[in-house]
């Protein structure tokens, strides 16, 4: 309940879960950290994020299903952006996805896993959470430098 | 996205302007298959005017360059890497895998 209204009380959007609405859902969160006084290789990781943790959602989340949605929510709170993504998709949790091993060589380098890893080092703090009848509820937040 | 391909003697010279996501990314994946299936490997990507690219575009570099490096027949280097590209692909540890160039003739000039 709690949870619906804070979406509620941020701006929304709801995007189509499908690749081309990533440059849009980008668009949102640079203008947001834009006008949050970010600096312009602050936005470009925001930018970043948000488009890893979009597009997980999309494969992942929604995978197999034809019309899913993206709820986002992003605002600043004090000095900090905030970006929250609703989706009503399968669980996907990723802090189950294996870290990619950034020293293996050529041969034996992930392939999969450096999207979740980014979000991780481009953002303060990524939470994740499976709200049973409602869907998964990722929230990022990066404090300006 | 907009891609070109120019071929020279020793390599070909790929040029990828504005952005590769989730989205544009299958297309760059063809134009570096298309490449390498012509049984050519050593590739320059010149990103002068790569504007953004996310780890979809970072997972096309490192497939290809598999299969450029394979049996040691060729190499996928990059050539002028923006600043914020290059941040990127240091955070996911992925310098380390592609030879740097400042210049688009020097690179293919390497090969």
């Amino acid at each position: 309940m709690q949870r619906r209204l804070l979406l509620g009380l941020m701006s929304t959007m709801i995007f189509p879960a499908k690749f081309e609405f990533l440059d849009e859902i980008r668009d949102l969160v640079a203008q947001v950290a834009r006008q949050g006084g970010f600096s312009d290789k602050e936005v470009y990781s925001i930018q970043l994020a948000a488009d890893e943790a979009a597009s997980n959602v999309i494969e992942h989340a929604y995978a197999g299903i034809q019309d899913g949605v993206i709820q986002i929510a992003c605002d600043m709170q004090g000095d900090a952006i905030v970006i929250t993504m609703l989706d009503r998709g399968k669980p996907f949790n990723p802090s189950k996805v294996k870290q990619p091993n950034i020293k293996a060589n050529l041969s034996e380098r992930q392939i999969g896993g450096l999207g979740v890893y980014l979000m991780r080092k481009l953002m303060d703090n990524v939470r994740y959470e499976s709200i049973p009848g409602e869907g998964n509820l990722l929230t990022m937040f990066k404090r300006r430098g | 996205m907009d891609i070109t391909n120019q071929e020279f003697k020793h390599g070909n010279l790929l040029k990828v302007k504005g952005r590769v996501d989730s989205s544009t990314a299958p297309q760059f994946t063809q134009a570096l298959e298309a490449i390498t299936g012509n049984g050519r490997f050593k590739i320059a990507i010149d990103m002068s005017e790569l504007e953004y690219m996310s780890s979809a575009g970072f997972r096309a570099l490192l497939a290809s360059q598999r299969v450029c490096k394979r049996y040691n027949r060729g190499e996928l280097v990059l050539v002028s890497v923006p600043p914020r590209i290059h941040e990127a692909l240091e955070l996911a540890g992925f310098t380390e895998l592609f030879k740097t160039f400042d210049d688009s003739l020097q690179a293919v000039g390497s090969f």
